[in-house]
């Protein structure tokens, strides 16, 4: 028997006036395409380095979760903080990591935020209010429960967001830092993104609940389930979360429903997931979808969509060459920072 | 050098003293910083209401309230990772584990992420996580371990093992200064055993320097927790002059302090409750084979719990947990090597 959903499902993104409502103004809606363009052309360029040998190791994207990534950080008040993942590079994009430090970092160079200590996607800028992530998913969801429990503490009206893929989600990580959250009833918003595959292993052979977000009922919290190539209902569900948890309202957990629409890496070709569904998804590209829609409304004329165009692909193109500029890290410095020093505390957020 | 004084607390007047166990110093010292700082908190299993499995934390809700000592679900990650997140964050959480033992279940948080965030992200995570280790009272398999060794080989985690009340109090307030995960392991067999002489007002002991806590010439024994009474009592009964080291911390670990006995007494005895092979003795032996064969009149020798784990019923307990009567022996066939 199945259990019973609880989730509510969020309806797909509405008029222009509703959108209007959420907050939204022209300028953002125009920002937002842009950073879903840029978060695509970060990965697709990333995609080409790997192929020329430029990056050591591996590669992971997040093709196909570009408007759930970009639309939760958008939600994001300035003093909030978030744990994204792999899957989320539009989250660093939107928060305002550069590009060009975005390459830097693939690349293994001393400019990457990692400085080439760790690599892909396992960055972060604490000064952006974004905490770097490592493999053991989803280690640092609690660590953002962690933030929120601080702010909470001192009486802040700050949100921590915490994310997880859907095949973490089974992980005891994911239950100790909900159940607390919710015992706590601290300002966080937990976002799942549910792409179907956690490597080559479907959702069926990884939980037996009809939604992931059902299982926020059993912590005392509010689950939702949305369409996460939706980019503007994803982003008025978590911007709803967000300041119901920074009013005191607790936590939420979002799913936002996507396909992984390549590899866990990109040395699988997912041989394993069927064509038709990617061929069905495919239809529903975030990216496409939102052009679509933007221009629908009178939003993005052809002006508009030429100037951002040609305005992301200068940025990555001069990203990339800075990036290359960028020298390796000094092998001499390896021991460096192992142990912090009490001045390594003098930090905005330590304080 | 190594100083038979602890403390680097200020000489300019002389400090008032009082009696403590060493569970009331860690406790003194835990309250001075929360009074000092409103950033320290404490979270935990039944830190709150009840005042800790040990009653460390007994009165410190009453005083500091709810959200300053915070009565944590079964949760060690939750509680781990929480403190790390809310560290991050500019708080200065003391997390504890209610038996040192349960620490492997917050094991994946340490090592992946608060151990590793400095170096990699250049985020440093200032937590102290307290662990009550040790044997000595049929705790069994999961109440009695003394698992500090596998996380000194941890880079970027510090560990501290205190074994006087002077020492637990400054080391806790040290531990809360530093800015990095420091490991604070307690050994609950000398919470209510052991008692001394504690100054009254706050002061910080040194991590990563040792403690001479007896002086001698002929032998040297280097240890650290529990064991350094069970050292202490062993040399009371040879008929040599035996030097007694107390590491206080080995991860930063005090080496010069080492050398520099092991070249005064040319002979030397490793001694620690973890268990045997990959115990930090082994570190510590192999240290003083590179550095001071040259100056040894006999091999380094170690003693430790043998490679199982710890026994319930008293007579097994007994028979692994270094005893008195062993220490002897060694000391012995040092002597008359």
């Amino acid at each position: 028997m199945r259990a019973v959903a609880t989730a509510r499902v969020a309806e797909p993104t509405g008029s222009l006036e509703d959108v209007r409502e959420s907050g939204l103004d022209r300028e953002d809606l125009l920002q937002i395409y842009r950073n879903m363009l840029t978060t695509r052309g970060v990965e697709e360029r990333g995609h080409i380095l790997y192929r020329q040998g430029k990056i050591p190791g591996s590669f992971y994207t997040g093709r196909g979760n570009e408007a759930a990534a970009v639309g939760v950080a958008m939600a994001m008040g300035p003093d909030d903080v978030g744990a994204p993942l792999h899957r989320d590079m539009g989250v660093h994009i939107t928060r305002g990591v550069e590009p060009w430090r975005i390459f830097a970092q693939y690349m293994g160079r001393a400019d990457g935020p990692a400085r080439g200590r760790d690599g892909n996607v396992h960055m972060a800028d604490l000064r952006l209010g974004l905490l770097s992530m490592v493999s053991h998913l989803p280690a640092m969801l609690p660590v953002a429960v962690g933030c929120a429990l601080a702010f909470r503490i001192r009486e802040e009206r700050r949100v921590a967001v915490a994310w997880s893929g859907e095949g973490a989600m089974a992980r005891g990580d994911a239950h100790e830092g909900m159940n607390l959250a919710g015992v706590r009833r601290l300002p966080v918003v937990f976002i799942c993104d549910n792409n179907q595959w956690a490597y080559s292993t479907p959702t069926h052979l990884e939980y037996a609940v009809e939604h992931l977000a059902d299982r926020a009922q059993a912590y005392g919290f509010d689950g939702v389930v949305v369409d996460g190539t939706d980019v503007l209902a994803v982003y008025r569900e978590a911007k709803r979360a967000i300041e119901k948890a920074r009013e005191g309202g607790g936590p939420t957990l979002i799913e936002c429903q996507t396909l992984r629409m390549e590899g866990h890496a990109v040395h699988d070709d997912a041989f394993y997931v069927p064509k038709e569904l990617f061929e069905r998804w495919a239809e529903r590209d975030p990216i496409e979808r939102y052009r679509a829609w933007l221009r629908d409304h009178g939003t993005l004329d052809d002006e508009t969509e030429e100037e951002i165009t040609a305005g992301v692909k200068r940025l990555l193109g001069e990203a990339l060459e800075r990036a290359e500029a960028s020298p390796l890290p000094d092998p001499s410095t390896l021991l460096e920072g192992v142990y912090a020093d009490p001045e390594d505390l003098d930090t905005p957020h330590h304080k | 050098m190594p100083t038979p004084r602890t403390s680097t607390r200020p000489i300019t007047s002389e400090p008032t003293m009082a009696e403590m166990s060493y569970l009331q110093a860690i406790s003194d010292g835990l309250r001075h910083e929360m009074r000092r700082d409103k950033r320290v908190v404490v979270m935990g299993e039944d830190v709150g209401v009840y005042g800790g499995a040990f009653k460390v934390t007994l009165g410190f809700q009453e005083e500091f309230g709810p959200w300053r000592v915070l009565d944590m679900p079964l949760s060690e990650t939750a509680i781990l990772a929480g403190a790390s997140g809310a560290a991050l964050m500019g708080l200065r959480p003391v997390a504890e584990m209610q038996f040192a033992d349960f620490v492997s279940c917050g094991w994946d948080h340490l090592v992946t992420v608060a151990a590793k965030q400095r170096w990699r992200a250049g985020t440093p995570v200032p937590i102290v996580l307290r662990l009550p280790s040790g044997g000595g009272f049929s705790g069994g398999p999961f109440h009695s371990q003394n698992p500090e060794s596998s996380f000194a080989h941890i880079p970027g985690l510090k560990c501290v093992c205190p074994a006087t009340p002077e020492d637990a109090k400054g080391l806790i307030t040290a531990a809360i200064e530093d800015p990095n995960p420091v490991l604070f392991f307690e050994h609950k067999h000398l919470y209510r055993r052991i008692k001394g002489e504690v100054p009254e007002e706050r002061y910080v002991t040194p991590i990563g320097k040792a403690r001479l806590h007896q002086e001698g010439d002929d032998v040297s024994v280097i240890t650290w927790g529990a064991m350094v009474y069970t050292a202490e009592e062993a040399a009371r009964l040879v008929d040599a002059s035996v030097e007694i080291l107390d590491l206080r911390t080995i991860m930063p670990w005090d080496r010069e302090a080492v050398l520099e006995s092991v070249r005064k007494t040319s002979k030397v005895l490793v001694l620690h409750e973890d268990t045997r092979t990959g115990g930090f003795g082994g570190e510590i032996a192999a240290t003083i084979a590179e550095e001071a064969f040259e100056d040894l009149d006999a091999p380094v020798r170690r003693l430790a719990a043998p490679d199982c784990p710890v026994p319930f019923s008293p007579v097994l307990e007994k028979a692994y947990i270094p005893q008195v009567d062993d220490v002897v022996t060694t000391l012995k066939e040092l002597i008359e090597y």
